[in-house]
């Protein structure tokens, strides 16, 4: 029974694909945004077409639908154009079917439906797997670079590190910090860290205790920490929500911090410039005489 | 845009989601960085707790308005536990969680109005509201 649908289809797949076509159309204003050109809409369902017609004729052979997933997720539309294509082939063709059939019964018409069915079913499995795949692997490389992003360590000069976290500290995150921090202090055996928090929108009870915790941990294998870029609404949040910070050295900016890091390790900055400027004052003050 | 009256809180990052709602909110109604970024903290800690203690919870928005001054109401639903002894969790460092124990008592003095309605085994109803300075 099913080889003789399959011959029905394919020897009318002209008759049948300009059917779908048609629906599809009808499709596209409703669905679509008007940037899909209408040829590359057009080449594409052929091609779509093309794909279903293999896959019927060769039995749910996946290679033709693969390629076509592929292209269809790099050009980016929406998987609702794969799954309206194939609810609408699935009407055209049941359809089509039916009509050139002379005597039609319920035995009959459930033929028609599950060969039908047979068909779509693969293609569809196929290309929604081959699209959450790509969702799922979109998920995880966005994963892999947030958390590349969600605590660097940057050795400025010998024994000074920051650490300038930007955006939502979450207890994932938190954890990150806190191994981050240890283990950059240690690699690069320096003195002091500045954490610079001017990029963290809310700093709630449970990102003080996390920043609290982190700096005990560094004090406790040598080193200090200073906590920099507290926005001044930061700061009176943190006094109103009762947190006590005074077991931590904080500065307003990186700058001030930065400059107390600095005398911490017995250094400071020289302006070499100015010395220079002075200088030359002083020469051209004595020419002048 | 209309604003979202609620969310629904039971993942750590609806956190995020609702204090981002409370931020734009304030913004909006007119409250200056300081307030905006006391209610954002304030949210922060009420859909904290309810991740962590109730596991799954709502925070409401309301803009209350009368004659000579208006505001944001946020409202911290659960159905969790429920707290047995208020005047000990509004206690400065009382934790049953190793925190720091700062965010109930921390969301009373960052907003202007607060209250706890709660039943052991029912639930939990924080209703917290700031006013914007005129
Ligand atoms: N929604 C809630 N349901 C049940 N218990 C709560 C809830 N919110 C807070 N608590 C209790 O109150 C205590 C104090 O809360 P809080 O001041 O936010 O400090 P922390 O969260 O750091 O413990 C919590 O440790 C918890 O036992
Ligand atoms: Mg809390």
């Amino acid at each position: 029974m099913e080889s003789r649908f399959t011959r029905i289809v394919v020897e009318n797949s002209n008759t049948i694909v300009q059917m779908w076509i048609k629906e599809i159309d009808s499709l596209k204003e409703v669905n679509y945004t008007a940037t899909i050109s209408d040829s590359l809409y057009d080449s594409t369902n052929r091609e779509f077409a093309e794909v279903i017609f293999t896959s019927i004729r060769n039995q749910g052979s996946t290679n033709a639908v693969e390629e076509f997933s592929g292209k269809i997720i790099k050009l980016g539309w929406p998987l609702s154009y794969i799954t309206d294509g194939l609810q609408a082939f699935r009407r055209v063709t049941t359809d089509f079917i039916l009509s050139q059939s002379e005597k039609v019964d319920t035995d009959y018409f459930s033929n028609v439906l599950s060969s039908v069915n047979h068909w779509i079913e693969p293609i569809i499995r196929q290309l929604v797997n081959d699209y959450t795949g790509s969702w799922e692997n979109i998920l995880s490389l966005q994963r892999v670079a947030l958390q590349e992003l969600s605590a660097p360590l940057i050795p400025v000069i010998d024994g000074i590190t920051i650490m300038p976290l930007i955006g939502t500290i979450d207890t994932e995150r938190a954890k990150l910090i806190m191994e981050g921090l240890l283990q950059g202090v240690i690699k690069h055996n320096s003195e002091v860290v500045l954490i610079d928090i001017t990029g963290v929108p809310v700093v709630d009870t449970m990102v003080a205790h996390h920043l609290i915790q982190a700096a005990e941990a560094v004090r406790l294998i040598g080193a200090k920490c200073i906590l920099v870029g507290i926005r001044p609404e930061i700061a009176q949040t943190i006094v109103k929500l009762g947190i006590d910070l005074s077991d931590f050295a904080t500065k307003s900016s990186l700058k001030k911090g930065f400059t107390s890091a600095l005398e911490i390790t017995n250094r400071t900055i020289v302006d070499l410039e100015s010395k220079e400027e002075k200088v030359e004052k002083l020469i051209h003050l004595l020419q002048g005489e | 845009m209309t604003p979202q009256s609620f969310v629904t809180v039971y993942k750590e990052w609806d956190i995020v989601g609702a204090r981002q709602i409370a931020r734009e909110m304030a913004k909006e109604l007119g409250f200056n960085v300081v307030d905006q970024a006391r209610i954002a903290t304030a949210v922060s800690e009420l859909a904290r707790n309810i991740y962590l203690y109730a596991k799954e919870g709502q925070i409401h928005y309301e803009v209350v308005e009368t004659m000579n001054k208006k505001g944001l109401c946020v409202r911290a639903v659960d159905t969790g536990p429920g707290i047995k002894d208020i005047s000990l969790v509004m206690q400065d460092g009382y934790s049953t969680s190793g925190g720091l124990g700062a965010g109930l008592p921390g969301v009373k003095r960052l907003m202007d109005e607060f209250d706890i309605q709660t039943k052991v085994g029912e639930g939990t109803t924080i209703t917290t509201t700031k006013w914007v300075r005129l």
